[in-house]
C-alpha cells in the first residue's frame, strides 16, 4: 500500500526533474553553470498560468491531443513495476496494453498536430509516427526475450526480482536488449540522436515540431505529458541496468530513483557527446534496434526457459 | 419456436426484404422502408435465436430434397452460433443506413435491384453458415458470390465498377472451383457430404492435406488472405457504401467460418497447417496497411485494411491449429478467441468506418483523400463516430479492437513457454507491433486529412452533414465498439461454447477465456482510461477558456498561406511507404525541373496492386493472347453451353463404365 502511495507520487512529482537533470548534465560537459535542476517545474507552472492563443482552424481535437496523451502516459506508469515492487496494476498481458497506452497517446498527439493545419506540424505527425513503426517491433523484441527469461506474462514479473537472474544466466542477451531498449528510449522520446529538444520552432524534426501550436496551459500537459514518458520509459531501462535486491524496504526507493536519475546522466552524456542523426538515417537506427533486441531474443531460443 | 426456426425465419425475411420494393412504381419509400423494416424484424428474431440457451434442442433440422450428395440439413452449433452474430446485425443497420444513403428518390434505376441482391446476400450467409452438408454449404456460399456481383456492380453504368465486379466474379469462382474440389475430396474420404459423416471418418494425411490446401485457398480467396485478396480493393471500393460495409464486415468472415469449419472437421492437424496460417496472416498483417496508407482513395484504402484485420484474425487461428497440433488447450483458447472476438471486432468497426466513408461522399461528394480537410466543422457527428471507429481499428485501448488483439498478443507469448516447443511461433509478436505501427499511420492520415486542417477544395467547404438515418447506425457501432472494449468478458460464454465445440477432442478440459486472459481487467482499464482522458480534457479546455485571440495557425511568418499548402494525405504517409518502397512499387509521373524558370509541371503517383496489377492482369493478357485458337469454342450463346454441359455429362457417364 506504502509502496503504491509512494509509486504514485513519484509518477506525479518526479518526471519534470529528470529534464532538469539531463539539462544541467549537457551543461557541466559543455562546462557551464546550466539551468537549475527545479527549472522544468518553474516552466511547466508558468505555462499552466499563461494565458493562450487558438489557432482558427483548430478543433476539439487540438486539446484533446495533450489531455489524452498526458492521461495515456501516466496510465501506463501505473503498470510499470518501480522500486524493484510489483506494480500497482498488473496482469498477464499487461505489457500490450503498456505499449498500445503509448500508442493512444501518440495517435492523438498525432491528430492534434495535424488538426492545425500546418505544413510542419503535418511533417512532424509523419515522421512521428513512421518511426514508431520500427521503435514498436524493437520493443516487443526486447519484451519477448525478457518474457523467456523470467516467470509470468506481466511487466512486474519482466523487470521483477527475476532480473538479477536473467543477468546471471544470460548476460549477452541482456546486453543486448538493454542496448535496443535504451534506443527505443531516445527514440520514444525524441531525444537526440534521432531529434534535439534544444531546437525550437520549424528547426527541429519530429516532437517539438507537433505541438508548435500549442501554447500556454496545453503546452505546459504537453511537455508534462512528455517529462512522464520518458520517466516511464526511463525507469524500465533503469530497472534493467541496476537490477538490485537492497532487501532493506527503506533503501528500495532510494536506489530506484538514484538508479533513474543514471539513466537521465546517461542520456545527457549522449546528448552531449553526439550530433543529431541526418533524418533519413534515422530509420537505419531503428532497425539497429530491431537488430539488436530480436538477436537477444534469438540467442535465448536455444535454451530451455 | 426452436432457435434453429427462428433463425431460418430470419434468413426468409432478409431474402424477402427486397421483393416488396418491387411492386412499387416511381420515386415512393414504403418499398425501400418495408425492405429496412424486414431487416430489423429479422435480425430481432435472429438475435433471439443466437442467444436462446442451447438446451438440447440443437439437433438439425433435415429434410430429403432428392438431390444426390445428402439432405437438406441446417443446424445451428456454438461456432455458427458466433458467426451468425454480424450477419444478422450488420445487413440491418446497413439496410437503416442505405435508406439515407441510397434513397429511390435519388437512384431510382439501380435502387431497386440494388435491394433485391443486398437481401439475398445476408440471406444466403446465413445458411452458409448454418448447412450441415457440403451440398448445402456450396449452393448457399453461390447465392452469396452472385449476389454480391450484383452489389459491387450496382451502379453499372460506370466502367469502374463493372471492371471490378468481374475480377470479383473470376476470383470468386476460382474460390468455389477450389471449395468443389475440398468437398470432393472429403467424399472420397468420408463417402458423404454431411459433415457429422466427414468427422466422423478417420482421415489419412495425403486427403487431409489436399483437402486443407484447397480449402486454404478457396476459402483464402474470399477472406482476402494477401495474396489472394485481388477481387478485394476494387470491389470494396466501388460498391455502394453500406454494400462494402455489409462486404468488408460480413462477407469476408464467411471466408474465415470456412476455415474454422474446415479444421475443426479435419482430424489431426499437423503443425505446418498452424505455421502456415501464421506465416499468411503475417503477410496480409504487414503488406495489407502497407498499402492502405499508400492509398489516395477513401475506401481503398478501407478496403486494404481489411486485409490486414483478415491477417490478425488468420494468425489467432494459426495459433489455435498449433494449439490442436500440440495439444495445448490454451493457444487454442486465446487464439480462436482471439479470432472469433476480431471476426465481431472488425464487423463493428469497419463498418462504422465504412458508414462514415459513405457519410463522406455523400456530404462531400469524393472519395480522394487530399480534396478533402476540415470537415469536422461541418460534419461533427460523423467526425466524432468516424474517430472512434479510428481509435478502434488501430486496437487502441479503451475500445474493442484493443480487447481482440491482446488475447491475440497473449497466446502468441503463451508459446514461449517450455511445454510445447514451439517459441518461433512468438516472432509474430513485433509482426503484430508493426501492424499496429502502420495502422496508426493510415488511420491517422485518413482521419486527419478528411476531417481536420482546412478545406483543400470546394467540395470540401461545403460538405454537408448527413441525415439521421445515417448517423444512427453509426451511432450504435460506435457504442457497440465502446461496450465490446470495456465488456469484452461478457461475450466470453459464446466464444468458449465456439472454442469447445471446434477443438472437439474428448478427454481435455478447454478452458474458458476469461481464464487465461485479462479480460475482467478490461472495465477497469476503461473507465480509467475515459475518465482520466476526460477529467485532463475538461481541465484544460477550462484553462484554456481565457482564450480570446483566434488567429490563423502559425505559418512561419509566411503572409499568404492557403488550405492547398497543408501537408496531404500522400505526403503524410509518403516517409512510412519509403521504407516499404520495395512492395508497393509506386508508380510516379513527375516533371523534371530544368533551369530557373521551369514550365507548369503536373506531377502524378499511384500504387498499383502488388498482385492483381503486376501479377494477374499481366499475366491474364499473355494467357487471352496465346489461347486466341480457343475463342473457337466460345459463341456467345447459351444453347451451345448447354450444350457443352451435357456433353462433359455424358463423357463422364461414359468414362464411369469404360474404367
Amino acid at each position: 500500500m506504502i509502496d503504491t502511495a509512494v509509486q504514485v507520487v513519484l509518477l506525479l512529482v518526479m518526471p519534470p526533474l529528470l529534464l532538469g537533470v539531463i539539462t544541467k548534465t549537457k551543461a557541466a560537459i559543455a562546462g557551464r553553470v546550466g539551468a537549475p535542476l527545479l527549472q522544468p517545474y518553474h516552466d511547466i507552472i508558468k505555462l499552466l498560468r499563461k494565458g493562450s492563443v487558438l489557432s482558427r482552424t483548430t478543433t476539439w481535437v487540438f486539446l484533446a491531443g495533450p489531455a489524452v496523451t498526458c492521461a495515456a502516459v501516466l496510465l501506463a506508469g501505473l503498470l510499470v513495476p518501480m522500486g524493484g515492487q510489483p506494480a500497482p496494476i498488473r496482469f498477464a498481458g499487461d505489457l500490450i496494453l503498456f505499449a498500445y497506452l503509448l500508442a493512444l497517446g501518440r495517435f492523438f498527439t498525432t491528430i492534434a498536430a495535424l488538426d492545425t493545419g500546418s505544413s510542419f506540424e503535418g511533417m512532424g505527425a509523419a515522421r512521428e509516427v513512421t518511426f514508431a513503426c520500427l521503435a514498436e517491433p524493437a520493443l516487443f523484441f526486447g519484451l519477448l526475450a525478457l518474457a523467456r527469461l523470467t516467470e509470468g506474462l506481466s511487466l512486474s514479473a519482466f523487470f521483477g526480482p527475476g532480473v538479477a537472474s536473467a543477468w546471471v544466466d544470460a548476460a549477452p542477451s541482456m546486453v543486448l536488449v538493454l542496448a535496443g531498449l535504451f534506443i527505443v528510449l531516445l527514440a520514444e522520446n525524441s531525444r537526440i540522436p534521432f531529434d534535439d529538444p534544444n531546437t525550437h520552432l520549424e528547426l527541429t524534426m519530429i516532437h517539438e515540431v507537433m505541438v508548435l501550436d500549442h501554447g500556454g496551459p496545453a503546452l505546459g500537459t504537453v511537455l508534462y505529458g512528455a517529462a512522464v514518458k520518458l520517466f516511464v520509459l526511463s525507469s524500465l531501462v533503469a530497472r534493467l541496468a541496476v537490477p538490485m535486491e537492497t532487501g532493506q524496504p527503506l533503501l528500495r526507493w532510494p536506489v530506484f530513483i538514484a538508479s533513474v536519475l543514471m539513466v537521465a546522466v546517461v542520456i545527457g552524456l549522449v546528448e552531449s557527446t553526439m550530433a543529431r542523426l541526418r533524418l533519413l538515417h534515422v530509420p537505419n537506427l531503428l532497425v539497429g534496434a530491431c537488430l539488436l533486441t530480436g538477436f537477444g531474443f534469438i540467442l535465448l531460443l536455444g535454451s530451455p526457459r | 419456436m426452436r432457435p434453429i426456426e427462428l433463425i431460418l425465419v430470419a434468413a426468409a425475411l432478409q431474402a424477402c426484404s427486397g421483393l416488396p420494393g418491387l411492386l412499387g412504381t416511381g420515386p415512393s419509400r414504403w418499398g425501400e422502408r418495408t425492405a429496412a423494416a424486414m431487416f430489423a424484424l429479422a435480425a430481432a428474431l435472429g438475435m433471439l435465436g443466437v442467444l436462446l440457451p442451447a438446451d438440447g434442442t440443437d439437433t438439425p433440422l433435415s429434410a430429403s430434397w432428392g438431390l444426390p450428395g445428402g439432405d437438406l440439413a441446417v443446424a445451428i452449433d456454438p461456432v455458427s452460433r458466433a458467426f451468425l452474430l454480424p450477419v444478422l446485425l450488420i445487413p440491418a443497420l446497413g439496410a437503416v443506413y442505405g435508406l439515407g444513403y441510397w434513397r429511390q428518390a435519388d437512384h431510382p434505376t439501380n435502387g431497386r435491384k440494388l435491394r433485391v441482391f443486398y437481401g439475398l446476400m445476408p440471406a444466403a450467409m446465413t445458411v452458409v453458415v448454418l448447412a450441415q452438408n457440403g451440398i448445402v454449404f456450396l449452393m448457399a456460399w453461390e447465392v452469396m458470390a452472385i449476389a454480391g456481383f450484383f452489389l459491387v456492380s450496382t451502379e453499372d453504368d460506370q466502367r469502374a465498377s463493372r471492371e471490378a465486379a468481374w475480377v470479383y466474379f473470376i476470383a470468386a469462382h476460382l474460390g468455389t472451383l477450389c471449395l468443389f474440389g475440398m468437398f470432393a475430396v472429403l467424399h472420397s474420404a468420408a463417402g458423404s457430404f454431411d459433415f457429422d459423416a466427414i468427422a466422423a471418418s478417420r482421415m489419412a494425411p495425403p486427403l487431409t492435406t489436399a483437402a486443407f490446401l484447397l480449402g486454404l485457398m478457396g476459402f483464402g480467396i474470399k477472406a482476402g488472405l494477401m495474396p489472394l485478396h485481388v477481387w478485394l480493393p476494387g470491389a470494396h471500393a466501388n460498391a455502394p457504401s453500406h454494400v462494402s460495409a455489409v462486404l468488408s464486415g460480413v462477407m469476408l468472415k464467411m471466408g474465415i467460418y470456412g476455415l474454422v469449419r474446415m479444421t475443426s472437421l479435419l482430424p489431426a492437424p499437423p503443425t505446418w497447417w498452424g505455421g502456415a496460417l501464421l506465416a499468411l496472416g503475417a503477410v496480409s498483417a504487414i503488406l495489407g496497411l502497407v498499402f492502405a496508407m499508400a492509398q489516395h482513395d477513401l475506401k481503398r484504402l478501407l478496403a486494404y485494411s481489411s486485409i490486414e484485420n483478415v491477417g490478425v484474425i488468420t494468425i489467432g487461428l494459426g495459433l489455435a491449429l498449433l494449439g490442436r497440433s500440440t495439444g495445448n488447450p490454451a493457444w487454442a483458447v486465446l487464439g480462436l478467441g482471439g479470432a472469433i472476438l476480431h471476426v465481431w471486432n472488425h464487423s463493428l468497426f469497419k463498418p462504422l468506418l465504412f458508414f462514415g466513408a459513405g457519410s463522406i461522399l455523400h456530404g462531400a461528394g469524393t472519395r480522394q483523400i487530399d480534396h478533402l480537410g476540415g470537415l469536422s466543422r461541418r460534419m461533427p457527428r460523423t467526425a466524432g463516430l468516424f474517430l472512434v471507429g479510428c481509435v478502434a481499428i488501430c486496437a487502441l485501448p479503451p475500445l474493442n479492437g484493443f480487447a481482440s488483439e491482446l488475447l491475440i498478443y497473449l497466446g502468441l507469448l503463451g508459446t514461449l513457454d517450455g511445454q510445447g516447443g514451439l517459441p518461433s511461433a512468438a516472432a509474430v509478436v513485433p509482426v503484430l507491433a508493426l501492424a499496429g505501427g502502420l495502422a496508426a499511420v493510415a488511420f491517422a492520415k485518413l482521419f486527419g486529412t478528411a476531417f481536420l486542417g482546412e478545406p483543400r477544395t470546394e467540395t470540401a467547404r461545403h460538405a454537408h452533414e448527413s441525415p439521421l438515418a445515417m448517423i444512427l447506425p453509426m451511432s450504435v457501432l460506435a457504442a457497440l465498439c465502446v461496450a465490446v472494449g470495456a465488456f469484452a468478458a461478457v461475450l466470453a460464454p459464446l466464444l468458449d461454447r465456439a472454442i469447445a465445440g471446434w477443438w472437439s477432442a474428448v478427454g481435455t478440459q478447454v478452458p474458458s477465456v476469461v481464464e487465461v486472459s485479462p479480460l475482467r481487467w478490461l472495465p477497469l482499464t476503461s473507465a480509467a482510461i475515459f475518465l482520466v482522458s476526460g477529467v485532463a480534457i475538461v481541465a484544460l479546455r477550462r484553462a484554456m477558456r481565457t482564450t480570446a485571440i483566434r488567429p490563423g495557425t502559425w505559418d512561419c511568418g509566411y503572409a499568404e498561406p492557403s488550405p492547398r499548402m497543408q501537408y496531404t494525405g500522400s505526403s503524410f504517409s509518403q516517409f512510412a511507404g519509403s521504407l516499404f518502397s520495395w512492395a508497393l512499387l509506386p508508380r510516379v509521373d513527375a516533371p523534371r525541373i530544368r533551369g530557373l524558370f521551369p514550365p507548369t509541371g503536373r506531377f502524378r503517383s499511384e500504387v498499383p496492386d502488388a498482385v492483381l496489377d503486376r501479377m494477374v492482369l499481366p499475366s491474364a493478357r499473355l494467357a487471352t493472347h496465346f489461347l486466341r485458337w480457343a475463342r473457337v469454342l466460345q459463341r456467345g450463346k447459351i444453347q451451345i453451353y448447354m450444350l457443352y454441359v451435357l456433353l462433359t455429362v455424358l463423357a463422364l457417364f461414359v468414362s464411369t463404365f469404360v474404367l
